[in-house]
């Protein structure tokens, strides 16, 4: 079977704590959470960090409170708790998201700041370390955007080869909670031992397969704000092969706030998984002040869906991931719209399985 | 007659519990990653990085030292070739000189836990002198050298077959229409839960004990002895219950005989447990093919004759090639009246993981290519898919064009299920929906055999044995050589004997697949074991009885042949009251005889088909399968759902209907997997950058296989039509359920969308594709232009001939087989 490289254990049970270990380590120290992205990926090499600090005793990383009409989510709380809290009903598209990874098992375990945190992931990478010994490695290293660090024996390739001829990694984001946490506005916590910042969810998150998180090494995601969901309606459409286990290769998180005469007021439309970062369409600000119609929705779609740039990383064709993502922006609008799911086809069976809208 | 056919069953038919479910369910049954032994060692192998090179040097001096390393194996220490087929010997535990695919072992790591051996083998230095990567049949058809084996029909051809059974030509010149389409079926694997595992050991008396995760346990008891050059007496394998199988543990593997060496060098306990990347490797899994098919027919839809040209991927091995290679042609005969057949069959070497038998073996390739063939000739002729088939049925009690002999034919009434069922004559090309989805029905049949007709080393032994021990405690012990891997091997064993001396199959001790303590059976492929191991087990058990029976029969005072062995008692069938207990008709039986013991074997009959290369193919009987599934297909995005799957499966008797369902459910699982995303799918990196040539997704999370979520309902019919070779009536249902299944899809995709996909898997892409060409067709556009050898001529029984080839070499004279005219019977007659 597979093994897990040797590491030593540190159980903070403060995020002072916490924080203070990771400013004293650096970056030979990763957050363990769930695990469930980083102890496979640790059995295939791609990191192998010498300290993990574990969250699983900190206290307060898992609560959701509630102020006016806002909530603050703690980024230890579980997916499942997630899908399931009555709080959360109101931002569809988040708990369709979190409802919509892995399997019930890994949504037990994994955590949200776990998922918005996850590795970028591409088919020449997710590989046992023998595998990409095959294929001479990659350029992407076992090494996250805060500098996590590799054994400075862990064989490193040079090339992209998704895309040979580039210079920088193509990995893909492949979190589902980040694309329909950021179409809801919301904004997340940073903790070190130099204080705590608060930042736009899309701002976390960077264009580089590699280096794909502006958090730093010493930083501790604790938690994530949204604001007020009057008037918003959200929905989050996941393109996999199957209806459970499988990562996104393709997600459309869709949010409008819609007057009472259905004018929009905003919109906003991110992709996921179709770059190394999640994807915001501003194509969507051209829905404001129209109505959700049939022309409108269309050319929203054709527009938006330019943003959809999918490489040869992932499970299914890219031609074909780029041909559906036009249907999914505009399926996901026609729900939204207040069309019967039932009535849009398998892809809307399947979002609004997930979760009534 | 089998037994049975003729008197009340009690125990068969009845829907039971298995016996070894409570260990299963329980987490109790031990497979062989869950042995552990004292002073136990650990095993990694260092596998090939690169898909085709030399080797130049190894140097294992720094492993060797590392901490917790015992021992270090490289092909020097492993020189003897082995392989499953005796003609294709060409597999070494670890690589001598060459590694033909990125997977291959070129050494081993024994060590004190599994992290050590892990860690050494990061500092082994292998000198490797790169070769020229072959990634696919064409490319091997197009590149004699570097040869990847330097035995083979040619180059990188390892085998080429030609067979013409009658005039094609002619017939196909004389038709009214000639139809010719080319379909490509890619590879898949077994995905079995469980990966492969072997603990091997020394016995106290210095003998080698090795239990593996194998379905063939004799099979790869006749490979240590050769690989090992040990005396089979000196090896005993034991097969642990397989958690799955599927064909992808049917071949001797070269971890078990590496750590059966290590086991001899150090005298401790070694164990492997393959990761799941490695049994991606170890594969042996589906051949993909190319497939040419020319059928000619009449206008009222009956075949004239049908010319099939079939290009396997075979990969670095042999594995069971050769043999899958015939079976890419030999079952095409045994549905339809074909009266005249030319096949043609040409198998590669590439590098990649080897390919061989999965579920099916060979034979789901061509039934695609043929069943959608016959759906386009339905729809050409405007002939009811359904009607076109039921026409040309293959009559029951007769030979085919190819010399297989086919005995009952449950087909017309699976057919006739499945359409009735379905709603077919109503509902198809006619289903609307609302949801903007596009939905068709799509029909297809099949057969398969309920074990091979010969074993895969030539022999003239059983090949299967029962042995049966009885004693004064009342207890029955089954000893049978045959495999459980999840099948129901062990619950047909305990059903058979219970049915025949009337007692709860629950109170029947199974031991199975030991060399060392039960007769030899061949295994658990080719389905074989329900049919040769259940008629070994019904003879040995009505031994027993008849050693009993005169026993009870003094003691009551009534004739023997008046007695009933039933709910565990012996019996007068005239005064069910004057009996006794079965204990103590065992008791008097022990009395009577001594120590009680009986033994029962099998052997299939002679087949009529005498031509060099008729002995794959033939089988006791066959079992056929109807499939009709409904499809829903998404105009915008190609997106597939499959509604609904119908199936009906010519069983003959189900022993045990819940397993039987079981069987069947689970094969249209499987089968669905095979159509709509299961691939063996590989990776070549840009050639001026890199030789490599990778599996592109060695694990479960991205090889796709379905989930319960994509299991559509499936209706499953059991046309039980008892055929008299079969156990109680019983034929096999392990492989065939599968095979109708992927071209009732693609028919069903047709009547939805109006597009041919003739490729499998079936992708929501390729629809797309289709229905942007002018064909309204995704799939090969030619089959390669390649020499053949001289076709064996064989004349079809309708045209005088006997079974032999015209231009075949002679052979030897032999003496006639169990069956044939001259020789014995095939089972002694058993008395009632």
């Amino acid at each position: 079977m597979m093994r897990c490289p040797p590491f030593s254990y540190r159980a903070p049970t403060t995020v002072d704590e916490a924080v203070r270990i990771l400013a004293g380590e650096g970056p030979r120290a990763m957050l363990l959470a769930g695990g469930t992205d980083l102890v496979p990926n640790m059995k295939r090499r791609q990191q192998t960090p010498p300290v993990l600090v574990s969250l699983r005793r900190v206290a307060g990383l898992r609560e959701v409170t509630a102020d006016g009409a806002s909530v603050t989510v703690g980024a230890g709380l579980t997916l499942a708790q997630l899908a399931a809290h009555p709080l959360l009903r109101p931002w569809t598209a988040f708990g369709r998201a979190a409802d919509s990874v892995a399997t019930p098992h890994i949504r037990n375990a994994g955590t949200l700041g776990g998922n918005l945190c996850l590795d970028t992931r591409c088919n020449y990478y997710d590989q046992n370390y023998e595998w990409r010994k095959a294929i001479d490695f990659c350029m992407k290293r076992g090494e996250g955007g805060d500098g996590w660090a590799m054994r400075n024996d862990a064989p490193q390739g040079s090339v992209c080869w998704v895309a040979p001829g580039s210079k920088r990694c193509w990995a893909v984001s492949s979190t589902d909670s980040a694309p329909a946490l950021i179409a809801l506005g919301a904004e997340v916590t940073l903790c070190s031992t130099a204080g705590k910042r608060t930042i736009p969810l899309a701002d976390l998150y960077r264009d580089d397969g590699i280096d794909y998180l502006a958090k730093r090494p010493d930083e501790l995601l604790s938690e994530v704000r949204l604001g007020d969901p009057s008037g918003w309606r959200s929905t989050y459409w996941k393109l996999r092969r199957r209806e459970a286990f499988d990562f996104p290769v393709l997600s459309v998180a869709a949010a409008v706030k819609l007057a009472s005469d259905g004018t929009v007021l905003d919109a906003r439309l991110v992709f996921g998984a179709v770059a190394s970062h999640p994807v915001v369409a501003l194509a969507a600000q051209k829905l404001v002040g129209a109505r959700l119609t049939d022309e409108a929705i269309d050319a929203v779609a054709a527009e938006a869906s330019k943003h959809a740039k999918p490489l040869d990383n992932t499970d299914f064709s890219l031609g074909w991931r780029k041909r559906v993502a036009k249907a999914y922006v505009a399926g996901a609008l026609r729900e939204l719209r207040g069309d019967d799911p039932s009535l849009l086809g398998p892809h809307a069976r399947r979002a609004a399985a997930l979760r009534p809208f | 007659m089998a037994e049975g056919s003729d008197r009340k069953l009690n125990v068969v038919g009845v829907p039971r519990r298995r016996v070894d479910g409570r260990a299963k369910v329980t987490g109790q049954t031990r497979f062989a990653d869950d042995l552990t032994l004292p002073r136990m060692l650990h095993c990694k192998m260092l596998r090939s990085r690169l898909p085709h090179a030399r080797i130049r040097g190894i140097d294992t001096a720094r492993a060797a030292a590392a901490p917790g390393v015992r021992l270090v194996l490289t092909g020097a220490d492993t020189p003897i070739p082995y392989g499953i087929l005796p003609v294709s010997q060409d597999e070494h535990a670890l690589c001598l000189d060459r590694v033909r695919f990125v997977g291959d072992p070129v050494a081993a790591v024994i060590a004190d836990s599994e992290e050590q051996a892990l860690a050494a083998l990061d500092l082994i230095a292998v000198d490797y002198e790169p070769l020229t990567t072959i990634a696919d049949s064409e490319q091997a058809l197009a590149t004699p050298e570097p040869r990847i084996h330097e035995y083979g029909d040619e180059a990188n051809v390892h085998k080429k077959v030609a067979f013409d059974f009658g005039d094609v030509d002619e017939a196909l010149a004389g038709a009214d229409r000639v139809f010719e389409d080319v379909f490509f079926y890619e590879g898949n694997t077994h995905l079995p839960i469980e990966q492969h595992a072997t603990l091997a050991a020394i016995d106290p008396d210095g003998k080698l004990t090795v239990w593996s995760a194998t379905q063939t346990p004799h099979y790869l008891h006749r490979a240590l002895t050769k690989a090992l050059a040990l005396p089979a007496a000196h090896i005993r394998v034991i097969a642990t219950p397989n958690g799955g199988g599927f064909g992808g543990k049917s071949d001797p593997f070269n971890h078990e005989i590496v750590v059966a060496k290590a086991a001899l060098v150090t005298g401790r306990p070694v164990k492997i447990c393959l990761t799941r990347e490695e049994v991606f490797y170890c594969h042996r899994g589906r051949h993909p093919v190319l497939m040419k098919f020319r059928t000619g027919v009449k206008n009222d839809g009956s075949i004239v004759a049908v010319h099939l040209d079939t290009l396997l991927d075979g990969g670095a091995y042999g594995s069971y090639g050769v043999a899958s290679t015939f079976y890419t042609g030999q079952l095409q005969t045994v549905t339809y009246k074909i009266p005249r057949y030319r096949f043609r069959g040409c198998r590669t070497f590439t590098n990649k993981p080897p390919c061989g038998p999965k579920r099916g073996h060979g034979t789901p390739q061509p039934r695609f290519g043929q069943e959608v063939q016959l759906d386009k000739i339905a729809v050409a002729l405007g002939i009811d898919p359904a009607q076109l088939r039921l026409q040309q049925l293959v009559e029951p009690a007769s030979l085919t064009a190819n010399y297989m002999r086919v005995n009952t034919i449950g087909l017309g009434e699976c057919i006739h299920q499945v359409v009735a069922g379905s709603g077919w004559k109503e509902r198809r090309g006619k289903i609307v929906s609302n949801d903007g989805m596009a939905r068709g029905l799509g029909l297809a049949c099949s057969a398969y055999l309920s074990g091979a007709g010969l074993p895969i080393y030539w022999n003239d032994l059983p090949q299967s044995g029962v042995q049966l021990k009885l004693d004064r405690s009342g207890g029955v012990t089954a000893f049978c050589g045959a495999t459980e891997i999840g099948q129901g091997s062990d619950d047909v064993l305990a059903l058979c004997v219970a049915e025949i001396l009337g007692v709860p199959p629950f109170d029947i001790r199974i031991i199975t697949g030991d060399t060392d303590l039960t007769p030899v059976d061949l295994g658990s492929y080719s389905s074989r074991v329900t049919l040769m191991m259940g008629n070994a087990a019904i003879e040995a058990a009505t031994r027993a009885r008849d050693l009993i029976a005169p026993a009870v029969a003094k003691k009551l005072g009534v004739p023997a042949g008046r007695l009933v062995f039933a709910e565990a008692r012996v019996f007068d069938s005239e005064d069910p009251e004057r009996g006794m207990t079965w204990q103590d008709a065992v008791i008097h039986g022990e009395a009577m005889h001594g120590t009680l013991g009986t033994t029962g074997s099998y052997k299939p009959p002679m087949s009529a088909a005498k031509y060099k290369g008729g002995g794959v193919g033939p089988t006791p009987t066959y079992s056929y399968s109807a499939s009709v599934i409904e499809v829903a297909v998404d105009r915008a995005t190609g997106w597939i759902e499959v509604v609904k799957v119908w199936i009906a499966h010519d069983i003959g008797r189900a022993l045990n209907p819940v397993l039987t369902r079981g069987q069947v459910e689970g094969g249209v699982y499987m089968a669905l997997g095979e159509a709509l995303m299961e691939e063996s799918a590989f990776r070549r990196l840009p050639p001026k950058l890199s030789g490599a040539l990778v599996h592109k997704m060695p694990s479960m999370l991205e090889y796709k296989s379905p989930t319960t979520f994509e299991m559509p309902p499936v209706e499953t019919f059991l046309v039980e039509q008892p055929d008299p070779r079969g156990p109680f009536g019983a034929k096999e249902v392990g492989q065939g359920p599968l095979l109708p299944v992927m071209p009732a899809l693609a028919n069903a995709v047709f009547d939805a969308i109006g597009v041919r996909i003739d490729e499998i898997p079936i992708t929501p892409e390729k629809i797309i594709r289709a229905l942007a060409a002018k064909d309204r067709r995704y799939g090969p556009s030619k089959f390669p232009e390649m020499t053949w050898p001289e076709a064996l001529k064989v004349a079809p029984p309708w045209e005088g001939g006997d079974g032999t080839a015209s231009n075949d070499k002679p052979k030897k004279p032999r003496m006639a087989r169990p069956g044939e005219e001259g020789g014995p019977p095939i089972r002694p007659e058993v008395r009632r």
